[in-house]
């Protein structure tokens, strides 16, 4: 049958080196490919917009130093003042907790995962540690509230529990959350590292710990310090956890582990509902935090890009 | 009988290795001497590399992995449960087929051995040495700190090989050192090869039958016998004897084809 319209093709038809057809289909694929990937970006720009463009109406008020610089967070008092620098001092208590817990945790997982466990080990505890990743924050918050922070009151009576809420064990609790994202990332990290690598050193009888500490880590960092900073913008971003834990805080600038405490995120979720007039100070206060927010995110991932570059060992 | 005389390094006894289920190298019995240089060649998948790869038990890293017969090392059992395999690669080096340098400069490399093993004594000469011996220091001296990624193939081989000298091993295994290495830097590892016999035991699996010829004392043959039934290869050692004889006057016929370049 095919051969049949094979010969009936004439010489001129067999030597012609046009397409048989438009290709329609593979035309329209293609552009709605585009389309999803243009989506994505043109609403991150939209956003990253939306999220400056009140902060003119917010600087009428306030000014940049003040705002920078202020230790009184109070939008809602009578005599308001606006220094963001009590809920800085929340999320980045919050970061630093959670990068105490979640860099050791996640690297030593990383580390026996990728160098020790067998391959029926790693098989089972990696997907479970996936799993884990996705676990809405918000039952993780529970958790924390009913069970983990009692038995950390439980464990350090010799600290002043006079509040509810405790920024440190908020921090605590994302460090948990951040624990198989850093764990996954720098196992991806080291596992890619070649296994030549390892070889040279086993061959000059290097212990396994030395292997993994003294050449696979270092072939792997940049990866690893990925993993850091994935895990601490998760820390920064982390909403609910620090609601619920650690509690909408005090206007003042305050430190310490049982301290409630606001943090940027946990102000914006708690003020960004419907009922917010627009155009007021309060309205014009979230976008500024907001802004600062991803000011933050932005320079630490930079560092994070630049130390990368910088202590990296290549070795392709 | 000289032979009678020399020294046994390594001594294989009816050896035999796994991979899983599969028998990959069967039955090999040979000796190693001392201080002389011995290379085991034959086709793809005759098991040679899997015999040297067992001399320092990097096999272990290969957790299916499993060797049977006795490998004796100075008369005493490489596989015993007394044996340490950490210890055991601190006397018996290795260099791999490809160079597999460490992404540190060129004095970290070197000094990564000695630092392991907790070397007593000024690191600086000990790196000054080993890179000496493999005659590299006029190369490199002036750029130790540069990374070692920054070297050509060859004298990242080299570099390889000072590395594994640094810390006074009592054997070298050579997993086909120069094959990724261009004519030139062919030669100066062989000519490094031929210094280094008088202070240690070299193995070398080599796939070119003309470097088996110029460098080593003794060759070891192996071929893959696939006459025990349907797909099976299993590496097999054919003979073993001195260079010269192998390859002029080998015992076997299979040797003989192999090396004036009838089949494999």
């Amino acid at each position: 049958m095919s051969s049949s319209i094979q010969g009936a093709r004439s010489r001129s038809e067999k030597n012609s080196l046009r397409a048989p057809s438009p290709r329609i289909g593979e035309k329209i694929v293609i552009s709605l490919l585009f389309l999803a990937s243009a989506i994505s970006v043109g609403v991150t720009i939209a956003i990253v917009i939306s999220l400056f463009a009140p902060l003119p109406g917010f600087f009428d008020y306030v000014s940049p130093w003040e705002f920078l610089t202020g230790t009184l967070w109070a939008p809602s008092f009578l005599d308001s003042s606006f220094g963001v620098l009590p809920l800085v001092a929340g999320t980045l208590q919050v970061v630093f907790y959670a990068l105490l817990i979640g860099v050791p945790l996640g690297l030593g997982a990383a580390i026996y995962l990728s160098e020790y466990a067998s391959t029926r080990v790693r098989k089972t505890i990696k997907p479970i540690l996936e799993v884990l990743e996705g676990l809405p924050t918000v039952a993780t918050g529970l958790f924390a509230v009913f069970w983990f922070k009692p038995l950390i009151q439980e464990l350090t009576p010799w600290l002043e529990w006079t509040s509810p809420f405790s920024i440190g064990v908020a921090g605590i609790t994302v460090g948990i959350i951040i624990i198989p994202l850093i764990a996954s990332v720098s196992d991806d990290a080291m596992r890619s590292v070649p296994v030549a690598l390892r070889e040279g050193a086993y061959a000059l009888g290097a212990s396994k710990m030395r292997v993994a500490v003294k050449v696979v880590l270092p072939a792997a960092i940049s990866g690893i310090v990925a993993s850091f900073v994935l895990g601490a913008s998760r820390a920064i971003g982390e909403t609910m956890v620090v609601l619920l834990v650690a509690g909408g805080g005090s206007p003042q600038l305050k430190i310490g582990f049982t301290e409630p405490a606001g943090a940027m995120t946990a102000f914006i979720a708690s003020r960004a509902t419907g009922e917010i007039a627009t155009g007021t100070i309060d309205y014009y206060s979230i976008f500024a935090v907001g802004s600062l927010l991803f000011v933050m995110t932005l320079t630490m991932n930079m560092i994070a890009i630049f130390f990368v570059s910088k202590f990296r060992e290549v070795y392709d | 009988m000289e032979q009678a005389a020399k020294n046994e390094v390594f001594s294989l006894k009816d050896m035999s290795v796994h991979y899983g289920s599969s028998l990959a190298v069967d039955s090999v019995n040979l000796p190693i001497y001392e201080n002389e240089i011995t290379a085991l060649i034959g086709p793809s998948g005759c098991g040679k590399s899997t015999v040297l790869r067992s001399l320092n038990r990097m096999n272990d890293l290969i957790p299916s992995a499993k060797v049977g017969g006795e490998v004796l090392y100075h008369g005493q059992d490489m596989y015993g449960s007394d044996v340490d395999p950490v210890q055991v690669r601190k006397v018996i080096g290795m260099v791999f087929q490809k160079p597999n340098p460490f992404p540190k400069s060129i004095y970290d490399n070197i000094a990564f051995g000695p630092q392991t093993l907790g070397m007593k004594g000024n690191m600086d000469e000990i790196v000054e040495g080993a890179l000496k011996q493999a005659a590299l220091w006029d190369d490199v001296k002036d750029r130790l700190k540069d990374n070692a990624f920054g070297m050509s193939g060859g004298q990242q081989q080299r570099l390889c090989i000072a590395r594994a000298i640094a810390v006074k091993p009592d054997v070298i295994l050579m997993d086909e050192p120069c094959s990724a290495l261009d004519p030139i830097s062919t030669f100066k590892i062989e000519d490094l090869m031929m210094e280094l016999k008088k202070d240690y035991t070299i193995v070398i699996v080599t796939h070119n039958m003309q470097q088996a010829a110029r460098v080593a004392d003794r060759t070891a043959f192996f071929t893959v016998d696939t006459s025990r039934g349907e797909g099976s290869r299993v590496g097999t050692l054919v003979e073993h004897d001195e260079t010269t004889k192998i390859f002029s006057n080998p015992s076997d016929e299979r040797t003989l084809d192999y090396v004036t370049g009838k089949f494999g």
